[in-house]
């Protein structure tokens, strides 16, 4: 008997029972559209970070106390922060930098009127314009005597702008962060918004201002801008160097790169991790589909008898179920891939979660569902194949 | 092809058969030693009450099943020590059977039925729905091709059964109890049927109970205990056309 042969009792098995087939199928659909999309959210996610890092500039340096291996995670705490004198120090020592810029992030409120929302302050020193990436829409940026005098001045995010003054000109109004009463200086233009960090709902302040708003004594990164890409490992070395007296070995300095390699990598793990979490509703799929073979090869053991008894083989039976399972599965992964694809177009088109199905995840979870079909699929076949067809011609 | 000839070719032979097996730890003797010879063109009746051992006999005789010992020699292979594939195989090739219970597939058509066993032998589409719609034909059944299993009588049941026995062209037709869940009519139809095929020269085997189901046949051998009783040429067979001639004209046939 033939592939083709078998494939045709296979559906005309199927056809037979139509809801049953349609319900068992629906295990491998959910998983494998839990797969596409939540594989596809991954994706999505590590490429808008990735993107956002690039975004940030080039050649740039990021000084960080600490030891951090190669794969991301700190060894241990570090015993000692930055201060901005360390960030002088480095603008000393060091040459062919273009700017060593002090960083330090954190919450705050900012409210304005009857209005208020959570925002991430981004702090530095006049140099910030040069490593952070957005642009300016209006006004302008804090300058050097603004740093040195702790003004209290602020430029807003496009959509703190937008939450806060219904897109409005906010230049020379003021605003009030942690209590304190700030002037709005000037205002950037959307990154693009999306998921990741989200830039617009940043606000620049100087690091001198947020220490003593914030509280916060400590800096968090020192980055340095270097002249030109062929500098950057020179820079690497000599920022290292400089930095050992005081620090010792604990100092980790990153170029973009690491930075981006690293994130990357976190965030391909989290994507594996939602594949494997996914990945468990289609195995639960997959022992729906034994369940249901075993219950139709005991319904149809009279049918098996009667096979055997007019020639099939034992192959010819364990074929025949093989590939029933299989048909249910490999079907169920068609239909999950559609769901799960169709999920992915109306989650990124009506929420900021941004999701983009690859042809390697389609690939994988069809591959998967087949597997399934025929691991949960095999055991069934076995059983209806080794039927004695004397005891199954009796079998009422 | 001289049905009664006693020099016709000889089918199927058992010698001294032999078959034990346990039930529930207890030793059961179906078969005590069967020796028994089917000639080609034949019609042999096996018969004995429940418990014979002619079931047993039967299931060997059809190779669904191989004997403790003794041998089994179909078309002058000897089957006795064969594995379930290739028995499969010699039972497609050889053997056709006509069931008590019909044992048609559920919810397939008459057609698709009677195409079966061929496609176990790799007989190609065209080919195989030419055969089964020839064996159809032969049983009287061209214009049910399409109805499925469950639209059918049990007489009109019975004989796509006989329809699917002939379609690979066997050696011996195989039929347990044929009559067994037909009413009367439809019992005289398919033996008259058996009659005519095994007048076309085909070997014909059939198990019953029934003393005058078995005296449709050209011999009968009675089983008992496990052991052949007796052997006999049965004198005055009975035709089952003519009896159906006698019976009182019905409405529908089937």
């Amino acid at each position: 008997m033939n592939l083709l042969e078998s494939f045709r009792i296979a559906f005309r098995a199927l056809a037979a029972n139509k809801a049953r087939s349609l319900l068992t199928m629906l295990g491998v659909i959910i998983g494998v559209a839990a797969v596409i999309l939540l594989v596809g959210i991954g994706t999505g996610v590590q490429n808008e970070v990735t993107g956002s890092i690039e975004g940030l500039g080039s050649n740039l340096l990021f000084v960080i106390p600490g030891q951090f291996d190669g794969a991301g995670g700190p060894s241990g705490p570090p015993s000692r922060r930055f201060t901005m004198e360390d960030a002088d120090y480095i603008e000393r020592r060091v040459t062919g930098l273009d700017a060593v810029v002090p960083v330090i992030q954190s919450g705050a409120t900012i409210k304005a009127g009857n209005k208020s929302m959570r925002v991430v302050v981004a702090a530095a020193t006049e140099d910030g314009s040069k490593v952070f990436s957005a642009t300016l829409a209006d006004g302008r940026h804090y300058v050097r005597s603004e740093v040195q005098a702790a003004s209290r001045v602020v430029a807003l995010g496009s959509s703190v702008v937008e939450q806060l003054f219904s897109g409005r000109d906010p230049i020379g109004k003021s605003v009030t962060i942690q209590g304190q009463r700030f002037t709005v200086i000037g205002h950037y233009e959307s990154q693009g918004g999306g998921f990741a960090g989200d830039q617009d709902a940043q606000i620049y302040m100087p690091v001198t201002t947020a220490q003593r708003v914030l509280g916060i004594d400590d800096i968090a990164m020192i980055v340095v801008k270097v002249s030109d890409s062929e500098g950057i490992d020179k820079a690497r070395d000599d920022v290292q160097r400089a930095m050992k007296p005081r620090f010792g070995d604990e100092i980790t300095v990153m170029s973009q790169e690491q930075t981006l390699g690293i994130l990357s990598d976190l965030l391909g793990m989290l994507t594996y991790m939602l594949a494997g979490i996914a990945g468990i509703s289609l195995l639960v799929g997959g022992i729906g589909i034994m369940n249901i073979m075993l219950v139709s090869v005991q319904e149809r053991t009279r049918e098996i008898g009667i096979r055997k008894a007019v020639g099939a083989r034992t192959y010819d039976i364990l074929s025949q179920f093989v590939i029933e399972a299989v048909s249910l599965s490999v079907m169920g992964g068609v239909l999950g891939i559609a769901v799960g694809w169709g999920g992915a177009q109306i989650l990124s088109a009506t929420t900021p979660v941004p999701s983009e199905v690859t042809p390697w995840a389609v690939a994988m979870a069809f591959f998967f569902a087949f597997g399934v079909g025929v691991f949960f699929g095999v055991y069934p076949a076995y059983k209806a194949s080794m039927l004695d067809p004397i005891v199954a011609l009796r079998y009422e | 092809m001289p049905a009664e000839s006693k020099e016709a070719r000889v089918v199927l032979e058992t010698r001294d058969v032999v078959k034990t097996y346990f039930l529930e730890g207890i030793q059961v003797n179906a078969l005590r030693g069967v020796s028994l010879t089917i000639r080609e063109g034949e019609m042999v009746s096996l018969m004995g009450p429940s418990g014979s051992g002619k079931s047993t006999l039967m299931h060997i005789v059809g190779l669904l099943d191989t004997p403790t010992s003794g041998e089994v020699i179909l078309e002058g292979q000897d089957a006795s020590t064969l594995a379930p594939n290739q028995l499969a195989e010699l039972r497609n090739r050889y053997i056709g059977f006509v069931f008590q219970a019909f044992n048609l597939l559920p919810r397939t058509t008459a057609l698709a039925n009677v195409e079966l066993p061929l496609v176990y032998s790799g007989v190609s589409g065209v080919e195989r729905s030419r055969k089964a719609k020839d064996a159809l034909e032969r049983v009287g059944l061209s214009d049910r091709l399409g109805h499925f299993s469950g639209q059918l009588s049990g007489g009109q049941q019975q004989r796509v059964a006989v329809a699917r026995a002939l379609v690979t062209s066997p050696s011996i037709v195989l039929a347990d109890e044929p009559t067994g869940n037909l009413d009367s009519r439809s019992g005289i139809e398919v033996m008259a049927m058996l009659q005519e095929l095994n007048a076309q020269g085909i070997t014909v085997i059939v198990v019953t109970h029934d003393d005058r189901i078995a005296r449709h046949a050209d011999r009968v051998v009675r089983i008992l205990d496990g052991r052949i009783k007796s052997e006999e040429i049965v004198r005055n067979r009975i035709n089952a056309a003519e009896e159906l001639r006698d019976l009182p004209a019905e409405e529908v046939a089937g």
